[in-house]
């Protein structure tokens, strides 16, 4: 269901989609950082609801 | 190409993270707020209501911010909570399409559902088995502990999904069970003592509709980046 299929997504360069993925990856990961574990208080502060209600370890 | 994908990711996103705001503001803050009564009646450690002050901890590391800023209860806090859910519905959206290119996934509104049910799963569903969701005011271990205790099970579940549902091997299949198995055996890090000032029934309410707010804002998560992406990829084909 998941697998890859011979149509669509796939048809776009290899490159292309490696070259997408990477920065959706790298720039996915540095917002999760940021939103649920910098040990700022003040982003705690302000992001204090959200990281309860994602179930990020928090305090 | 690149940028329409981002883009859209990044509405996606914004739209998923709008949503849950407002399941959030319904079932999960007033669960928060109230537990935060119990938390004042502790010796202050982790209060809101007088941390008026602009003065920056110095060592945020010790994770004691009784002094730093904190938005008013209102209408600002309300306004940060919805800004950083915003952030983080982009952020998981941009981890969605990262693994769409980079596994060269299916995409359609219907696959996008299954990649959001997978995304909860691994993200909150697994480490909420180790770590219970957590009011303010309720004890649990060393925080770093517990943070790299939920990243390797984040990792490990994300991994196992993606050997059980994308591999045909049988044995990957199983060790992909293993994986998702693997942080449970090793279990994650506990409290010294469990007894807390927070009522139990707050508790188990928060636990139950804050997994259930994030089963929505994945599911939708899912969908939206799914359905999106597909129209993107048709237009590119008439094109």
């Amino acid at each position: 269901m998941f697998n890859s299929s011979t149509a669509g997504i796939s048809t776009r360069s290899l490159q292309d989609r490696m070259a997408i993925g990477a920065i959706a990856l790298l720039l996915g990961t540095f917002l999760v950082l940021g939103i649920g574990f910098a040990h700022s208080a003040t982003i705690h502060n302000a992001a204090h609801d959200t990281r309860h209600a994602l179930t990020f370890p928090c305090h | 190409m690149i940028g329409r994908v981002l883009f859209a990711a990044l509405l996606c996103g914004i739209a998923a993270g709008l949503l849950m705001s407002a399941v959030q503001a319904w079932k999960v803050t007033p669960l928060i707020i109230a537990a935060e009564a119990f938390e004042g009646a502790e010796p202050a450690e982790h209060s809101h209501a007088d941390t008026a002050a602009q003065t920056e901890t110095g060592d945020a590391h010790t994770h004691d911010h009784g002094d730093a800023w904190a938005p008013e209860d209102g209408f600002e806090r309300t306004a940060f909570t919805v800004m950083s859910n915003v952030v983080a519905g982009v952020a998981f959206s941009m981890l969605l399409t990262g693994a769409i290119m980079v596994l060269g996934l299916k995409v359609s509104l219907g696959h996008g559902v299954m990649l959001g049910v997978a995304g909860f799963a691994a993200v909150s569903l697994a480490p909420a088995a180790g770590l219970s969701p957590e009011l303010p005011g309720m004890p649990a271990a060393e925080l770093l502990d517990r943070q790299v205790w939920w990243w390797g099970t984040v990792a490990a579940t994300a991994a196992g999904i993606g050997l059980i549902a994308l591999v045909a091997n049988p044995l990957a299949k199983a060790a992909g069970v293993f994986v998702v198995a693997l942080p449970h055996l090793i279990g994650a890090p506990q409290p010294e003592a469990h007894a807390s000032a927070v009522p139990a029934y707050l508790a188990s309410q928060f636990a139950a509709n804050s997994l259930a707010t994030a089963a929505v804002f994945w599911i939708v998560l899912g969908a939206l980046l799914g359905g999106a992406l597909a129209r993107l990829q048709e237009k590119t084909h008439e094109a």
